[in-house]
């Protein structure tokens, strides 16, 4: 592997048939490979889950990122889309379900693509990939410190993200889930009610709660960032990526 | 979108955004992971006029103690107004 790519901004068609942004990053000396859609953390389609995209490519996968905030934030910044979003709510399940699809559909049509696709996701994502994972057939699912799958969101907020254990019956496929001891969004307890779900229901998952971490230690520009740990699940996740997708 | 806290509130005034001087309606505040503020959390505020879109906003990520510091103060300030200032504004 030379860890060619190349990567782009494309528009995709996504739920509705929106046509929406979405960051695409190939590998560029492969046959056929396998895809994953990267579902971006609340902060939005920034400049670090891009970097993730290629991360993805240069280790032989197609990796399509959308932007879930093209509707409410054309063009704009990251972080003036993701405070558009957050005024409104957040991002109706429905409609990340639908724009999850339409990249699933955009990678499949990919020349070198195998036919094999899974979901990313980190922070208000994870909780994204695994309803991703519950209400679409996906090949793989990894959830990144999701919250509010086990818990709903405060009844208080107007973000409305409800909880979704309820659909762990309906998962689709082998589950990867990567968390911090010390987050409390999701806390250890409702990652632990998860994976009893996920036992009751008869799942294939694997889950990891590390300790000295807590939320968002993948994002390598904050002080959340926790090098050792963001390093051992990356190799757990390109493990998990060659039995799921490869 | 960590900790999910948000409460939205509705105001009038003007502030100074990217795109100059503008009208602003309305304010969202939570508590959450800042975008800039080198810290792991932060009090965020962002005010904005979503009439002219994501561009209209001004946007504030403070430690908590400053947040806290900050909120009193406005809330000092408004209190040693004259008496009869604030006349003109009790009825919006």
């Amino acid at each position: 592997m030379t860890h060619n790519l190349i990567a782009e901004t494309i528009s995709i068609s996504g739920h509705g048939g929106d046509d929406i942004e979405a960051y695409l990053a190939q590998p560029t000396d492969v046959d056929k490979v396998g895809s994953i859609v990267v579902i971006h953390h609340m902060p939005g389609y920034d400049e670090e889950t891009k970097e993730i995209c290629r991360t993805f490519a240069a280790h032989g996968y197609n990796a399509l990122m959308p932007n879930l905030y093209s509707r409410e934030a054309p063009g704009a910044s990251p972080d003036d889309a993701a405070a558009v979003a957050r005024a409104n709510g957040g991002v109706p399940d429905e409609r990340l379900v639908g724009d999850v699809d339409g990249a699933m559909r955009h990678l499949k049509s990919l020349a070198h693509a195998n036919g094999k696709v899974a979901s990313i996701g980190y922070c208000s994502g994870g909780r994204q990939s695994f309803l991703a994972g519950c209400r679409l057939n996906l090949d793989g699912v990894i959830d990144c410190y999701g919250a509010f799958v086990a818990a709903d969101a405060p009844a208080e907020s107007p973000l409305q993200a409800k909880a979704i254990v309820g659909e762990t019956p309906n998962l689709s496929a082998p589950l990867l889930g990567l968390f911090g001891a010390d987050d409390k969004f999701p806390s250890p307890e409702q990652t632990a009610e998860l994976e009893k779900a996920l036992t009751e229901a008869g799942k294939e998952f694997d889950f990891h709660v590390y300790e000295g971490a807590g939320h968002a230690f993948f994002s390598v520009n904050r002080p959340s960032f926790r090098p050792e740990t963001a390093l051992e699940a990356w190799g757990l996740i390109f493990d998990f990526l060659s039995r799921t997708i490869s | 979108m960590c900790t999910y806290q948000t409460e939205n509130v509705v105001l009038r005034g003007s502030g100074k955004s990217r795109i100059g001087w503008m009208k602003v309606t309305d304010a969202t505040v939570y508590f959450d992971h800042p975008v800039h503020f080198a810290d792991g959390h932060a009090l965020m505020i962002d005010v904005t006029d979503p009439s002219r879109g994501p561009d209209a906003r001004i946007a504030l990520e403070l430690d908590p103690n400053s947040a806290r510091a900050l909120a009193e103060s406005i809330l000092r300030t408004l209190d040693q107004v004259s008496e009869g200032l604030l006349d003109e504004f009790a009825h919006p």
